[in-house]
């Protein structure tokens, strides 16, 4: 019996387990699909394969109305002295605007830069002489300290690594002499390289103090959100202004190029960056994804020389980085010895869509780039996902991802002038925080570096974005007359001119700008229209006061023209609905040319008909009146003296700024005469065109602003928009613009 | 699961009783072994029905029911949060690896009543009525799984949205207790109202190890950015109130907050006296009538307004700072359309890393308070109408529930995990407007080179002296680069090789399976130029100088449709639809692909992307294929084609039959039963009309022929 009873307490034990096992054990290992990683601790209550399910019961709310109430028994803290506090406290590491930035020096003279002015035997490297002459070549540059509300060093921060030749040596000692420096505040550090061999650390060897920094391959952990920037890493051969274009000319469909991914460069065998660079070689396929390494660099490599270093540099030496870099689809850029290296903005440039892998690097611009746009953002932990990560990437996605990085590279990176500018408007933007560009702005066409917020916030008011945001511009323009001959009769062509473009549909209002040393005519002696004309009597008379963004153009369009144009109704109403599709372009009648003259090694510029034509006169045009505003804010003051004191080339210059933005050519439409030179004849006394030396001017102005622009931004078109029934042999009386036709 | 797992435990019990009756027993004790090896067997087969069944009992219970966890006064706290941590560094990635869907995992703790010793339960109010509907909302959506060995994501059910409910030290604890809390890895919190007086704080103080934090009211020194998600303060009013849209709005500014700093609010009088009626300031009301909610009500002077309905009266509406930075009163502005004016320095407004607040919202300084009016003045109305709207439409995508919020932060979190498969701005951004927004990946203005040229691709069936002849014109073009013959005809083979006419360039002949209009627009791998001509084996009668001249055309259009005779729509007014029209317009809207220039990605998409059963209609019909790529480019593109030179219609002296169906009233009809086809599959109406064409620069221009580039323009 004791023994059948102990038998029977074993077996009814055993049951009960086996009981268990079935009701209750989906818990045990055996059950699940895979094995778990961590031990569950299992607790009361607690099933790990419940559901989450609502809670029907009624419950209280998170926060009961009196809880906004109850906010306000803190009234004894004052807000002001709040905000006073706060600058004591985030300094160093947590810098931010709010603390570490003096607003106030901004709010009488706008967001200007000052320049120390550069010691002499002080030596510095050529990048930061071209970062220093881009500020002091830019709008945003005051020669004043009293006046500037961002201070930049004249000592050369570039690169801070020790070992380097460019080290600049006592940079502590020399900035705590500068009587400007006022423990950083509002000043801007500029640098590309830190630490040295072998951890490579992020410090710059002085106290900035509560300067901003703008450094290349910063990290997150480092990188003060809203107070650095993040710089693109640059060689010395960058160019200062200007800047090559980018690479992309054709759209192949389907878009994929010879090779999938590729990299090629150093492998470090010892120190920091070592394990992503390492461990590529598993992903290398030499087919389609081709990642090379080399060991090969340095003084002792072989010293340190591993196993698969010979197998490697072989390989490496196989290959071309260019083929490579302009037949592949995407590019590597995994992290260096520091986080950003060069291969970015060679991908970049190449139209070969970036895929990052470099953990923590905080992206160039990242504050107002949206890289997501542009590049493939990789984790370094998946490296081996990165081939079916890419590989998964749509077409039409790898088609938009490859624009975007020739937009980008065009509008904030080829030149240093661009990068330094880039920031500068980045901090800017902080200071006028109400006056500042939306992502869209900075992220689409044509950048914000073209796209001045304190010319409006409203996307709507620039010529950029209609489609974008599914608006038209105004149906109607403001046509600006530039009079410089006194008014003597009222058979004077502008007399005439005035009369007919008011005529049209479109017109809302005319103004004429008095650039005559004559005093203004009475007012009744302008001809009687329906719609208001505006006299502006230009106060220093000079030419560019005809593209001044006048507050009294109520419209989008302007029409700008010249007193002795010859224009009849229809002409105007037609190109006005041609702008209507092209609103970012000059859109006009009289047609010029550009050319390269080999033998002189310059510009040429050709007012003979041709087949082709590059730019459209501005004595009868119509433009976004954006453009004014472009034209006197964002052009040098150099260029616009120039050009008001000859009186001359203020159209070409117009036209290099539109092209400039738009990089597409002007639009000529169809026209009834001969414009100008037909006029050339009659004795209008101030006829410009007369002077023999305004040819010879007019090249001379073409290589000029060629100079300035860093390139010539001036795009051919071999076509000409005609109405649809332009000189068809069809009855008139089908026609809408017949007058086109009539000579 | 619950239900069986108390069966289970009346076994035992039963064994002492039955002692002496060991068959009976033994029998007894058979059939539950069998029983229990059935119950096994339903388990390997529906796991599912079973599972669910037992959440439904779960489900009955109440909140009270949780199961209790006592917390040991020595169990551990967590650290209080490293401001270091980023993605890369506190994220355990391995966990969401790569799935196909590129969609986190996301595992919802079950439900626990945590007490500390005393038995004191460690928040006063337990699970909040937001924070069920925010766990509910995340379990019923895409994201969640009950597998808490697939998850990639972690929220505990213990509510920490309100600070001040909570005791901080046992919640930290509590949170130690979650099974795989792991230093909180992978965990994340919400908290909507963070700190507590006298100072504060801008995040949740319970100490969380590296879990990420989704919290209302960050400062800039407290989130981390890339890591922490920054949310709203929801606003429970709007579950209750509808603002449907309402114009016009008589004031200005509105001040409606009622827990002002007497500083500000001295401000804000003064703002007032300068600028009159145009303001408005409100505060709470002293002497309510009992039973009125006060959160409700506001007054001026004695006057009482409807709160948040007064909202709608203003076009900007101020948001001041109280002792937090976020604030509820932000989400009820926009609900009311009115444009937030944020003065909270430091602050980091909601979802900031994907909204675009500069659209929906003006941000002042504290500081800079007086000059409020002036700032807000100088924004153009067209601007202010749209942050409106801006600001409606992201109440409504992002504020409106604790649904839209919760599954807002998981979206952002998943894009950083998938960076590359994350939404995009415009997805963000934009309302689903009844505007179609352009947003082609072609978008860059780029003049292709010369060079390339470009490839012909003849579509044919069996007029083969035609072909030959249009081969043989075609070949004389400068920049042909390729002629590419589709042979449409499956009952007779082409010619012979000998045969073909002899050209400069290469000449391939594809032979198609079925005879699809469709075939003409396929991208053929032997397309290899970005630019394609598609010309009918009929048109003979342009000229080599038309031809080149639309190609030189196209390079500066190149995403358009460039070619010689333009149609247009027009809407019938007597019939309410559209209409096809045919000659001599002033006006232009299509232009026929029997000669056209247009990009190979035109192609990919006419046969992949085609919307609706537009490409088999079209098919069927042998009809308006032409039609349909004119909407398809529109549609993409937003803009109109370009039609080249006068040329009116494809006349030819042998091809009399098509153009005598070109006449043909019946033919004129179908098209215009195809645009209207086509208008209702793309939902709108994507043709834009113009009313030019383009000529070489000297085109009829007294100049001498011998000078011009293209003087043999033909005519019509």
């Amino acid at each position: 019996m004791q023994a059948k009873k102990r038998y029977l307490t074993l077996f009814s034990a055993g049951a009960c387990l086996i009981l268990l096992f079935c009701f209750g054990g989906i818990q045990v290992p055996l059950s699940r699909k895979g094995p778990s990683r961590r031990d569950d601790r299992s607790l009361t209550g607690y099933h790990p394969g419940a559901r989450w399910r609502r809670f029907s019961a009624s419950l209280q709310p998170f926060s009961p109305w009196e809880h906004d109430q109850s906010d306000s028994h803190n009234e004894h803290i004052s807000p002001r002295q709040k905000r006073d506090a706060i600058s004591g406290v985030y300094t160093g590491k947590r810098c931010r605007m709010e603390s570490c930035f003096d607003f106030s020096l901004c709010q009488r003279n706008g967001f200007k830069v000052y320049v120390y002015p550069q010691q002499k035997g002080e030596k510095m490297s050529e990048s930061y002489q071209n970062i220093l002459s881009s500020i002091e070549g830019s709008m945003l540059y005051t020669p004043d300290p009293g006046q500037a509300c961002l201070f930049v060093l004249s000592l050369d921060t570039l690169d801070r690594d020790q070992l380097s030749p460019q080290y600049v040596h006592n940079l502590k000692a020399k900035v705590q002499s500068l009587h400007l420096w006022n423990g950083g505040k509002n000043h801007i550090i500029f640098n590309l390289y830190s630490g040295t061999w072998p951890d490579y650390t992020e410090d710059l060897g002085f106290d900035i103090g509560l300067a901003m920094l703008a450094k290349a391959s910063i990290s997150t952990e480092n990188f003060r959100p809203n107070f650095d920037v993040s710089i693109p890493l640059f060689s010395k051969d960058h160019p200062r202004t200007g800047g090559e274009r980018g690479y992309l000319k054709h759209n192949t469909i389907p878009p994929y190029r010879k090779y999938m991914l590729v990299f090629k460069g150093k492998r470090y065998l010892t120190g920091i960056g070592s394990d992503t660079r390492n461990a590529l070689y598993h992903v290398h396929n030499s087919e389609d994804v081709v990642l090379l390494t080399t060991c090969k660099h340095g003084k002792d490599w072989q010293k340190h020389k591993d196993a698969r270093c010979d197998k490697d540099n072989a390989e490496y030496d196989k290959y071309d980085y260019r083929e490579m870099l302009y037949n592949s689809t995407f590019c590597l850029v995994p992290r260096g010895r520091r986080l950003g290296s060069f291969r970015f903005l060679e991908a970049l440039q190449a139209a070969c869509v970036p895929v990052m892998l470099s953990n923590g690097w905080e992206l160039p611009f990242s504050e107002i780039i949206d890289w997501n746009t542009a590049a493939v953002i990789g984790d370094e932990r998946l490296l081996l996902q990165i081939p079916s990560t890419v590989r998964s990437i749509h077409q039409d996605k790898i088609l938009s991802l490859r624009h975007q990085t020739q937009f980008l590279w065009e509008a904030y990176f080829n030149s240093v002038e661009k990068i330094v500018l880039t920031t500068l408007e980045i901090i800017q933007d902080r200071v006028l925080q109400h006056t500042s560009r939306s992502n869209l702005m900075w992220n689409s066409l044509p950048g914000g570096l073209f796209t001045l917020p304190q010319y409006s916030t409203y996307l709507g008011d620039f010529p950029f974005y209609y489609a974008k945001l599914g608006v038209k511009p105004y149906t109607k323009f403001t046509a600006i007359v530039h009079v410089v001959s006194p008014l003597v009769s009222q058979s004077q062509p502008v007399m005439k001119l005035l009369v007919v473009v008011a005529k049209s549909q479109y017109c809302a209002q005319v103004i004429v700008v008095w650039n005559c040393d004559k005093p203004l005519p009475a007012k009744h002696r302008w001809p009687v229209t329906s719609v208001p004309v505006i006299v502006i009597e230009g106060e220093s008379k000079v030419i560019s006061s005809r593209f001044l963004p006048y507050d009294t153009i109520p419209t989008d369009a302007v029409l700008s023209l010249d007193e002795d144009t010859v224009l009849s109704t229809t002409e105007v109403d037609f190109a006005f609905t041609v702008w209507q599709s092209f609103p970012d372009r000059i859109v006009g009648y009289p047609a010029r040319s550009h050319f390269w003259d080999s033998n002189k090694e310059r510009w040429g510029y050709t007012s003979k008909w041709t087949n082709e034509y590059s730019m459209v006169l501005t004595g009868a045009a119509i433009y976004h009146k954006y453009y004014h505003y472009l034209y006197t804010t964002y052009l040098p003051a150099s260029l616009k003296t120039m050009v008001d004191q000859m009186s001359n080339c203020e159209d070409i210059l117009m036209n290099f700024l539109v092209s400039s933005v738009s990089k597409l050519p002007p639009i000529k439409v169809t026209q009834k005469k001969q414009y100008k030179e037909t006029m050339m004849g009659q004795s209008s006394r101030a006829s410009r065109w007369a002077d023999p030396d305004h040819f010879a001017q007019r090249q001379t102005c073409m290589n000029k602003f060629a100079s300035w622009f860093g390139t010539m931004p001036l795009v051919h078109s071999q076509m000409r928009l005609d109405p649809v029934l332009f000189k068809d042999q069809v009855s008139i009386l089908r026609k809408k613009y017949r007058d086109i036709e009539r000579l | 699961m619950y239900a069986s797992g108390k069966y289970s435990s009346r076994g035992p019990a039963l064994i002492p009783r039955m002692k002496t009756k060991h068959r009976i027993y033994y029998i007894t004790l058979f059939s539950v072994v069998l029983l229990g090896l059935i119950a096994t067997g339903m388990f390997q087969f529906w796991p599912h029905s079973i599972e669910s069944a037992a959440d439904w009992t779960l489900d009955k219970r109440s909140v009270h029911d949780a199961p209790l966890v006592r917390l040991p006064v020595s169990s551990p706290i967590p650290e209080r949060g490293d401001l270091s941590c980023r993605m890369h560094t506190c994220f355990d990635v391995y966990r969401c690896g790569y799935n196909p869907k590129n969609r986190i995992k996301v595992y919802i703790y079950p439900l626990q009543k945590f007490v500390d010793e005393l038995g004191v339960p460690i928040s006063s109010t337990g699970l909040s009525r937001e924070y069920n509907d925010l766990l509910s909302a995340i379990s019923d959506s895409n994201f969640y799984t009950d597998d808490v060995t697939r998850a990639c994501l972690f929220i505990p059910s213990i509510d920490v949205l309100n600070q001040n409910s909570l005791r901080i030290r046992e919640t930290a604890q509590a949170l130690t207790m979650l099974p795989r809390w792991d230093k909180g890895m992978n965990h994340l919190l919400f908290n909507m109202l963070p700190g507590g007086p006298p100072d504060y704080n801008t995040a949740l103080d319970v100490p969380r190890d590296r879990a990420l934090l989704a919290g209302g009211g960050f400062s800039t020194w407290t989130y981390r950015q890339g890591y922490d998600v920054s949310i709203p303060v929801y606003s429970p009013l709007s579950a209750d109130v509808e603002l449907p849209e309402r114009q016009p709005r008589h004031y200005f500014i509105l001040s409606s907050q009622t827990a002002i700093h007497r500083e500000y609010r001295a401000e804000l009088e003064r703002l007032k006296e300068e600028n009159g009626e145009a303001l408005l300031l409100l505060d709470k009301c002293s002497n309510l009538s009992q039973g009125v909610a006060s959160a409700r009500k506001r007054c001026y002077k004695g006057q009482v307004y409807d709160y948040p309905q007064i909202l709608q009266e203003s076009s900007f509406c101020v948001v001041l700072r109280g002792a937090r930075l976020g604030q509820a009163a932000l989400s009820d502005v926009l609900q009311a359309g009115c444009v937030p004016v944020i003065l909270a320095d430091s602050y980091i407004l909601p979802f900031s890393e994907v909204l675009d607040w500069k659209r929906a919202s003006v941000v002042i300084p504290e500081e800079k308070l007086s000059e409020m009016y002036t700032i807000l003045k100088s924004i153009p109305h067209r601007q202010v109408e749209e942050m409106q709207r801006q600001a409606r439409w992201f109440w409504e995508a992002y504020f409106s529930s604790m649904k839209a919020i919760g599954l807002t932060t998981l979206q952002i979190i998943n894009d950083r995990i998938y960076p590359y498969a994350a939404r995009t701005y415009e997805q963000w951004n934009n309302p689903p407007l009844a505007v179609k927004i352009v947003n082609s990946p072609l978008f860059l203005p780029l003049i292709p080179p010369r060079a390339p040229g470009f490839t012909a691709v003849v579509l044919t069936y069996d007029r083969v002296e035609s072909l030959f002849r249009v081969i043989t014109e075609i070949s004389k073009v400068p920049s042909l680069a390729k002629l590419l013959v589709v042979w449409n005809n499956q009952n007779k083979s082409p010619p012979e090789e000998s045969l073909w006419p002899k050209i400069g360039v290469p000449l391939k002949v594809v032979r198609t399976k079925e005879n699809k209009l469709s075939n003409r627009f396929f991208p053929y791998d032997e397309i290899e130029t970005e630019a394609v001509l598609a010309i009918d084996d009929d048109i003979i009668m342009l000229t080599s100088d038309e031809l080149q001249f639309g190609y030189e055309v196209w390079r500066e259009f190149p995403d358009r449709l460039v070619g010689y005779p333009g149609r247009l729509h027009l809407w019938d007014h007597e019939m309410g639809k559209w209409k096809y029209e045919s000659e001599w317009t002033n006006e232009v809207s299509m232009v026929l692909t029997g000669a056209a220039f247009y990009h190979k990605y035109f192609n990919y998409l006419y046969t992949y992307k085609m919307p609706g059963d537009i490409k088999n209609w079209v098919d069927a019909h042998m009809n308006c294929e032409d039609i349909a790529m004119n909407f398809l480019v529109a549609n993409i593109t937003g803009k109109a084609p370009i039609k080249v030179t006068p040329r009116k219609k494809f006349k030819c002296p042998e091809c009399t039959a098509i153009d005598g169906l070109s006449l043909d009233q019946t033919h004129m009809v179908e098209r215009s039963e195809c645009i209207n086809k086509f208008a209702s599959v793309f939902g709108t109406m994507p043709l834009k009309v113009v009313e030019h064409r383009a000529d070489p620069v000297l085109y009829k221009d007294d100049f001498p022929e011998k000078l011009k580039s293209f003087p043999n323009i033909g005519s019509l």
